[in-house]
C-alpha cells in the first residue's frame, strides 16, 4: 500500500463523513406514512442530530429521496421523473410497507415496491414506522453514506 | 308508490320491475326504453329529477341466486331537488352484449360516470362523446372490478412521458 492509496481512503473517509451529516431530503409523500414523516421530522425527534433537519422541496437540491406514501402506477412515472431530476451523489429511502412491497395493496392500481422503479438504500418497514424505525433507518442509511467509496 | 306506479302506467312493459324497500324507489328498465325514460324523469313537472346522484354497474357474476341471470347491471341514482324525492333504475345487461345508450345528453355529468364505469366494468356506453378511460391509463389491460378479474394480475409499468 503505497501513500497514494492511504490517502486516497483517508480522504472517502473524510468525505463520507461530510456527506452523512449533510442530509438533505426530498420527502415524496404520497399517503398516510406522511403524518409519521411529519411528527418524526418535528422538534420532538431532533432529526438535525443526524443532519437530516431540512428537507429541500425541489428534487434538484436534495440528496436524499424519502419516498413516504403508497406508489399507484399513475404516480410511478412522476417518481421516476422526480428521481432522475436529482443530481449524485443520491440515494433513496423506502418509507414504510407500501414503499417496500406494495404492502397490503395487493392489488391492480398499486406499485408492488418502488425497487421495481428505482433502486432503494434503505427499506423502513412499518405501518406506518414509528419514528424510532424512522431514526433507525436514517442511522442505517448513514452508515451507508460513511462507507462507501466516494466519487467527487 | 306513485312514483313508479306513474312509471309503470306510461311505459308498460319497459318497467320489467319495481321494489320498494322504507322509501326506497326501484325500477328496473329495459335497455331498449332506457333513454325515453330517463329523459322523462328529467323533464316531467311532476318527477323533475334534475340530478343524477350516481351512475355505476355491478357485476353479479357468481351472485348467489343471479348465477342463470343478465351479469350487469347498470344503476342510475336520480334526486330532485325541487320535490326532493329520489328513483333508483338499473338496466340488466348480458356478459355478451354490456351496452347500454349514453345519458350524457340528458344530464352532463353522465359523461365522467360512464367512462368511469367502461374503466372498472367494461360497459360500453353508445354514443358517449370522449369513450376514453377516466382512472387507468390507456396500456392497462382488462376491467378490474369485474369479478373475474385476476386479483394477482401484473400490469405493464407505465414509463415517464419524457
Amino acid at each position: 500500500m503505497g501513500v497514494g492509496s492511504f490517502f486516497t481512503s483517508k480522504l472517502d473517509e473524510a468525505i463520507g463523513w461530510a456527506r452523512k451529516y449533510s442530509i438533505f431530503q426530498y420527502p415524496f409523500v404520497t399517503a398516510c406514512c406522511g403524518m409519521e414523516y411529519m411528527a418524526t421530522a418535528c422538534s420532538h425527534y431532533d432529526i438535525d442530530r443526524f443532519g437530516a433537519g431540512l428537507p429541500r422541496f425541489s428534487p434538484r437540491q436534495a440528496d436524499v429521496l424519502f419516498v413516504v406514501g403508497t406508489i399507484s402506477h399513475k404516480m410511478a412515472p412522476v417518481l421516476k421523473r422526480v428521481y432522475d431530476q436529482m443530481t449524485e451523489p443520491k440515494w433513496v429511502v423506502a418509507f414504510g410497507v407500501c414503499t417496500c412491497t406494495g404492502g397490503f395493496y395487493d392489488n391492480y392500481a398499486t406499485v408492488q415496491g418502488i425497487d421495481t422503479i428505482i433502486p432503494v438504500d434503505v427499506y423502513i418497514p412499518g405501518c406506518p414506522p414509528r419514528p424510532e424505525s424512522v431514526i433507525d433507518g436514517l442511522m442505517k442509511l448513514q452508515d451507508k453514506i460513511a462507507g462507501q467509496a466516494q466519487r467527487y | 308508490m306513485s312514483i313508479l306506479a306513474e312509471l309503470q302506467r306510461r311505459f308498460g312493459d319497459a318497467i320489467v320491475e319495481t321494489h320498494e324497500h322504507r322509501g326506497d324507489l326501484t325500477g328496473v328498465v329495459a335497455r331498449d326504453a332506457l333513454l325515453a325514460v330517463l329523459a322523462h324523469c328529467r323533464d316531467d313537472a311532476a318527477l323533475a329529477f334534475d340530478v343524477l346522484m350516481d351512475l355505476t354497474a355491478v357485476d353479479y357474476l357468481k351472485f348467489p341466486g343471479r348465477e342463470d341471470g343478465p351479469r350487469f347491471e347498470v344503476v342510475y341514482h336520480l334526486y330532485s331537488i325541487a320535490r326532493n324525492h329520489r328513483l333508483r333504475l338499473k338496466v340488466r345487461l348480458d356478459e355478451d352484449d354490456p351496452r347500454v345508450p349514453s345519458a350524457v345528453a340528458i344530464w352532463p355529468i353522465a359523461n365522467w360516470l360512464e367512462r368511469e364505469a367502461w374503466d372498472m366494468f367494461g360497459v360500453r356506453f353508445e354514443g358517449h362523446p370522449d369513450p376514453r378511460r377516466l382512472l387507468l391509463y390507456e396500456e392497462f389491460v382488462g376491467h378490474p372490478l369485474r369479478k373475474d378479474y385476476p386479483i394477482n394480475r401484473r400490469q405493464p409499468l407505465i414509463g415517464p412521458a419524457s
